[in-house]
């Protein structure tokens, strides 16, 4: 099985303070990794690195067969990120926000109509998709934060808590999007490794210097465990 | 790729939905043009303007007017998270530029539908200079959208951006001054319009937008990135 991701030596910092600092990764297509670590050990940077977002300082960064930061375009499009932000516009509907997205991702009319109303309906918010963002809660901004996601089928979803804000309804629909069961390769940020662990097929541990101080398969790792490397990575 | 232009329309018609939905940007630079001119008007204690006086009043109250615009042309992009989905998506950077170019050109010649006239019943005696007139705004707006999309696109990212756009647009937009007011000021002259090197004038503004589109079209992948 190929690679989706390989990283060799990868740094960046932020002016004087070092967010990363020389990961070694690699990860099989079709397969899920789940990263923890304490606040600020460089989760958050490590995706927006794979997700081009951000330009990797040094070291060999691929994604999905491109090399990071020079061929970026190659795989723009085939990558599903969730951050922090839900990346919606307030004052569009959550439908006019799809819309857009499914045009700048080449979806065309009928077919990125359906695709819109199948991932409405699939996560409960066809009644609220033509309400302001600004008007929804948290968690249905979050849902169709989810949907923005896998609106254009991208073969590695990078996810950063996504979770957040979800209720328990939220979790199980979402689920059947962004879980281990759609097949695609996943990298997911989480501060709960009792929730996630058991979706994920490896697990690594940030530090607080940046660095992976623990890296093994998710089924080795109790949730307890996990817990604890993430605070003792703290120190 | 998705094919530029398909992303081009994408980003213009979110933006004027967006503008024609909140009303963030339209409305603050016409009340401002039109304020400006009640000031000028009392302030000059003239009933009638003509030459390169009128011809200055006009275009510095338009490119005021116009900051107003484009501070806010990326607001949505920086504080909503556009910018990266912008970046997630497999698209040229030129269609980011052409389309919040338009977009700011849009608003331009939507601003001076409104104040061109209200301009002409404050100062001008006759009508007769209005559809030249009409020309060389829109000469002049193409290159100030060109250069008010790219200083925008820098100046959004930084916390006085509301400082930094107007600092380093107005200094740009020297030549095109100098281009519009020459223009406009045979048109507005005592007596009628009249065509005084208005062709020179013409070609400055032509040769203006052509460098700061081309400028746009060679920069902006590179001002999208980290």
């Amino acid at each position: 099985m190929s690679e989706a991701i390989e990283l060799r030596g990868l740094r960046r910092d932020f002016g004087e303070r070092t967010a990363l600092d020389g990961i070694d990764l690699s990860l099989e297509k079709g397969s899920s990794l789940l990263v923890l670590g304490p606040n600020g050990a460089g989760k958050t940077t490590l995706l927006r690195i794979l997700a081009t977002l951000l330009r990797p300082g040094a070291g060999e960064v691929r994604v999905l067969g491109a090399r990071l930061p020079g061929e970026a375009w190659k795989v723009r499009g085939r990558i599903g990120f969730l951050g922090h932000e839900p990346l919606l516009y307030r004052d569009l509907s959550g439908r006019e926000n799809l819309r857009f997205q499914a045009r700048l991702h080449g979806l065309r009319g009928e077919v990125a109509e359906a695709r819109i109303d199948e991932l409405l309906r699939a996560t409960a918010m066809d009644r609220r998709g033509g309400d302001r963002v600004a008007e929804l809660s948290a968690g249905m901004s979050q849902r169709l934060a989810i949907c923005r996601c896998v609106l254009h089928e991208p073969e590695l979803l990078l996810l950063d808590e996504p979770d957040s804000n979800l209720d328990g309804e939220g979790r199980e629909l979402v689920r059947k999007l962004i879980g281990p069961t759609t097949g695609r390769t996943r990298v997911v940020v989480t501060h709960d490794p009792k929730r996630t662990l058991a979706d994920a097929d490896r697990a690594v541990v940030l530090g607080g210097s940046g660095r992976v101080v623990h890296d093994c398969r998710a089924a080795d790792l109790d949730p307890d465990e996990a817990w604890s490397a993430i605070v003792g990575a703290t120190k | 790729m998705t094919p530029t232009r398909v992303a081009f329309a994408a980003i213009l018609g979110k933006d004027l939905r967006a503008e024609l939905r909140t009303l963030q940007s339209l409305p603050a630079m016409a009340l401002f043009a039109v304020t400006t001119f009640v000031i000028f008007h009392f302030g000059l204690d003239r009933t009638a303007l003509s030459g390169s006086l009128a011809a200055g009043v006009l275009w510095v109250t338009v490119l005021f007017a116009a900051i107003l615009g484009i501070n806010r042309l990326f607001v949505a992009e920086r504080e909503e998270g556009g910018f990266d989905a912008i970046r997630l998506a497999p698209i040229d950077g030129t269609a980011v530029f052409a389309a919040k170019a338009a977009a700011l050109l849009v608003y331009l010649l939507a601003l001076e539908l409104v104040v061109v006239p209200v301009f002409a019943v404050f100062f001008l005696d006759s009508a007769a200079a209005l559809p030249p007139l009409a020309l060389v705004l829109v000469l002049a707006d193409l290159g100030l959208a060109a250069t008010g999309t790219l200083i925008s696109s820098m100046a959004v990212n930084s916390r006085a951006r509301d400082l930094l756009a107007p600092l380093v647009l107005l200094p740009l937009a020297v030549p095109l001054s100098i281009a519009a007011t020459g223009a406009i000021e045979p048109l507005l002259a005592l007596g009628g319009p009249g065509y005084h090197r208005f062709g020179t004038w013409l070609a400055v503004l032509g040769l203006y937008d052509l460098i700061f589109l081309l400028v746009g079209y060679a920069v902006f992948d590179f001002l999208l990135e980290d």
